[in-house]
């Protein structure tokens, strides 16, 4: 994520602390924060300077990890790293309060945003903040409410990223897609140890 | 990787029932101050596994712990508990070790405090 990208991202979170909206702000601020997917580490860096008390992000690729690292470290932020795959995550319940992500967005594995939420709604207690593209925006609403446990799915704002040829699977020099930040609300769990292993039931 | 994560961390090798807690293997530790925090210790009192927690403080080298959870009411005025807490939830770091399914004994490696928990093929 360009920090471009993620100025925008912070001024709409931070928009959000009128009474009449969601208070994003008591999301993070004092509370445990996981990042899932957090490749460089940038969303979590953003909770932990928003006022996270602790944050946690998880990763599969090592070498992101290892940038993310040395991020955390330069910014002197106090952020512990595990490297795992999030559709095999072993999590007992929902001790994190807030999940933040920027997921796969699906386009080489089909709803691989879809399982990241999946996840991020069995492991938070209060809130999770995803990026999901708007073209899917309908079909997020859906499967959030109607499959994933979520008692409610909002979109916060939309945003325009401009995506550069990062991966040997993008065929464009650049694209520049549309991108709606939701904000779900998980139902609660009574506390039980949870085995985040089992597949999604969208697959 | 601090006790609060490893708090949260189980096996999710196929097959097995409870793949929590993990059990630590230490080969480095390292002590990182951190400001504390003492509303944040209170709110996240009552979601620690405490005996998981306390083990591992005590595998981790810090025995100021108590084996049993202390009352809720603890937390309101013991300054010194506070801080004990706080010491072994947020400053003790795996740096270089192993977690350990309690089930299948297999070695999730933790290196530069960064767990390794990615399975392997036959383990999903």
């Amino acid at each position: 994520m360009k920090l471009k990208q993620l100025e925008c991202l912070l001024g709409h979170l931070q928009q959000f602390s009128n009474p009449k909206a969601e208070n994003s702000f008591d999301d993070i601020s004092n509370k445990v924060v996981a990042d899932f997917g957090c490749g460089c580490g940038t969303l979590g860096a953003a909770a932990a300077l928003l006022g996270a008390e602790q944050v946690i992000g998880i990763d599969i690729d090592s070498q992101s990890l290892g940038i993310a690292s040395m991020n955390a470290e330069n910014l002197e932020l106090d952020i512990d790293f595990v490297q795992c795959d999030i559709s095999n995550l072993g999590w007992r319940g929902q001790i994190v309060d807030t999940v933040v992500m920027n997921p796969p967005f699906g386009t080489r594995k089909k709803g691989a945003d879809i399982d990241f939420l999946f996840v991020a709604l069995k492991v938070a207690s209060e809130a999770v903040y995803s990026l999901h593209k708007t073209s899917t925006r309908d079909h997020v609403k859906r499967a959030a409410l109607r499959d994933l446990n979520a008692s409610s799915a909002e979109v916060l704002c939309e945003l325009r990223f401009d995506v550069p040829q990062l991966y040997k699977f993008h065929k464009k020099k650049e694209v520049d897609i549309a991108v709606d930040l939701w904000r779900f609300v998980p139902k609660r769990s009574r506390g039980e140890n949870i085995n985040v292993g089992v597949r999604c039931p969208l697959d | 990787m601090r006790l609060l994560t490893h708090n949260m961390l189980s096996s999710n090798i196929k097959g097995v029932t409870n793949g929590f807690p993990l059990r630590i293997e230490v080969e480095k530790v390292v002590e990182k101050e951190v400001e504390i925090n003492h509303d944040f210790l209170r709110n996240i009192f009552p979601k620690i596994d405490w005996k998981a927690f306390s083990d591992a403080s005590r595998i981790m080298g810090y025995v100021e712990l108590p084996e049993e959870a202390p009352e809720p009411s603890v937390l309101e005025s013991d300054l010194e508990f506070l801080r004990k807490f706080h010491h072994a939830l947020l400053e003790l770091h795996l740096e270089e070790g192993a977690l350990v399914c309690p089930e299948t004994g297999r070695k999730f490696p933790v290196n530069k405090g960064i767990p390794n928990m990615l399975l392997h093929e036959d383990e999903v």
